[in-house]
């Protein structure tokens, strides 16, 4: 049933209009995000610089940011949600 | 009036002026920009001086092109010169910008009339935040006088008097099983899903503007003149840097100079349960780790602050620093000001206190320095935090009682 992507707004123009992806075989957040920029063309650029994610990219897995698990090396299992957000809200 | 359009701070993209808060080419947030160009200084001075007695005398610097109604007045909160706490703490000139005394008794109307002013002129009808408190107060307030309906998405934990003084103005609350950051990204997936103004995401590049009516107001009531060091609360990170927004747009429209040493130097206060841009000043970093909040200053605990690169950058810029704080100096601060002042701020003021005496016992503020530090919230929001703190005398009701729970006696004939 692979991993399964939540998409952002600002990025479904790069993904026709899809809010969701599956991604099969992947072990890492890493390779989740490999596989997507794979599968739509420049989405890299939109959310990387130099391999690693813009500062003001946030990206969950199970609702936890990454950066409380093991950054992009966190591991991912078949079921789990990967969702990706713009880090620029709040203010409480 | 002046303002221009939306354009993003990490690439400079530029967009209309909609409900939007992210630019879509590398993610970075968007602020508003203006041409300053045609505005006339002195006309300008003489509109603020003659306007409303709040924060719309300076609609021209606000994101609108005419001023908008808004139906419950905020701002022009005191600034009160603390001759007191100066002296305690060794200093010669501090000034307290109390921001307690708005509707709602916290710096938040200013953010959310601005907010709900923008949401009104695009056209939304219901407005929505997350929120722990004071956000939810303040918008269920301002929606409340404006007409809209309102949705306040809160940690499910938070304290019954802070539901309570949400659900008074008729808002819809939502409690949601999780910490404020959970709450934060929740509603940042429902502000793609819904047609709803969140004011603190969708259409957050405006409720920032309201923050720079601070830096407008002291710079009024200082007689048109810039302190020389800031000592400021930070959550998100974004009051602290629009502070000095408002400051820079008034030295370039040339209705203020820059103090004669430079500056002013920017102070950041955190709390040490909760202090991510802190953590990567000491550190040298400019992005912040996200953190897991433990702190009473729950208004200051974001664990995964919006604006943290950009406080650290405008902290290093100006000379300044992002200091922590402890818990129980955080208590201290609160009697402190309250003691000194009689201003009696919330946690979020207690931090900024402490700071403020933090540097002044490190020896890094010159005693001849103007400084202004901004107390953001009442302190009977948050008034377990003292519960310990405050003691009380309890006598019989006889002479003798009092006399001898105070070692009087006999002191009134001598």
């Amino acid at each position: 049933m692979g991993v399964t992507v939540k998409i952002p707004t600002q990025l479904r123009s790069v993904t026709g209009g899809e809010a969701e992806a599956v991604i099969d075989g992947a072990t890492t957040v890493g390779e989740v995000l490999d596989r997507l920029y794979e599968r739509y063309e420049g989405l890299r650029d939109r959310i990387s610089d130099d391999g690693a994610l813009r500062r003001f990219v946030n990206v969950y897995v199970g609702g936890e940011d990454i950066r409380f698990l093991d950054g992009l090396e966190t591991p991912v299992q078949d079921g789990d949600e990967v969702t990706i957000l713009p880090a620029v809200a709040g203010g409480r | 009036m002046a303002v221009e359009a939306l354009r993003c701070k990490e690439c400079g993209e530029r967009y209309p002026l909609d409900a939007r808060y992210v630019c879509e080419r590398c993610f970075g947030p968007l602020e508003v920009e203006y041409d300053l160009s045609a505005i006339d200084a002195s006309a300008l001075r003489a509109r603020i001086e003659s306007g409303p007695a709040s924060i719309w005398r300076y609609a021209d610097l606000l994101p609108f092109a005419t001023p908008p109604a808004s139906p419950l007045p905020v701002g022009l909160t005191p600034l009160v010169r603390a001759d007191r706490l100066a002296e305690r703490l060794g200093l010669g000139e501090v000034w307290v910008k109390n921001d307690a005394a708005n509707p709602t008794h916290s710096f938040k109307d200013r953010v959310v009339a601005v907010a709900i002013a923008k949401a009104r002129e695009l056209g939304y009808s219901v407005v929505a935040c997350a929120s722990t408190g004071n956000l939810a107060q303040a918008v269920a307030a301002h929606a409340a006088a404006a007409g809209l309906d309102a949705y306040v998405f809160i940690p499910a934990d938070l304290e019954r008097e802070k539901v309570l003084a949400t659900g008074v103005y008729g808002a819809k609350i939502v409690a949601v099983e999780g910490t404020y950051d959970d709450v934060n990204r929740l509603c940042t997936e429902l502000s793609a899903e819904r047609e709803w103004a969140f004011v603190n995401v969708n259409v957050r590049p405006y409720y920032a503007e309201g923050s720079k009516t601070l830096g407008y107001e002291i710079a009024e009531q200082l007689g048109f003149e810039l302190p020389d060091r800031v000592v400021c609360p930070i959550a998100s990170g974004s009051m602290f840097t629009k502070i000095a927004r408002a400051f820079d747009e008034l030295v370039e429209l040339g209705l203020v100079a820059r103090p004669e040493r430079g500056g002013p130097i920017f102070c950041g206060a955190q709390a040490a349960g909760c202090a991510p841009v802190a953590e990567a000043f000491a550190n040298g970093w400019d992005v912040c780790r996200p953190v897991k909040p433990n702190t009473i200053a729950k208004s200051l605990a974001i664990g995964n602050p919006a604006d943290g690169p950009y406080a650290l950058e405008l902290a290093r810029r100006s000379g300044g620093t992002i200091e922590a704080v402890s818990d129980r100096e955080i208590v201290e601060g609160i009697e402190l000001l309250a003691e000194t002042t009689g201003i009696f701020p919330e946690t979020a003021g207690g931090v900024t206190v402490a700071v403020l005496r933090k540097l002044a016992e490190q020896g890094k503020i010159a005693p001849d320095e103007r400084v202004v530090v901004l107390n953001t919230g009442e302190g009977l929001k948050t008034l377990d935090a003292i519960a310990d703190a405050v003691e009380v005398i309890r006598i019989e009701p006889r002479l003798e009682a009092f006399d001898r729970a105070f070692g009087l006696a006999g002191a009134a004939a001598s």
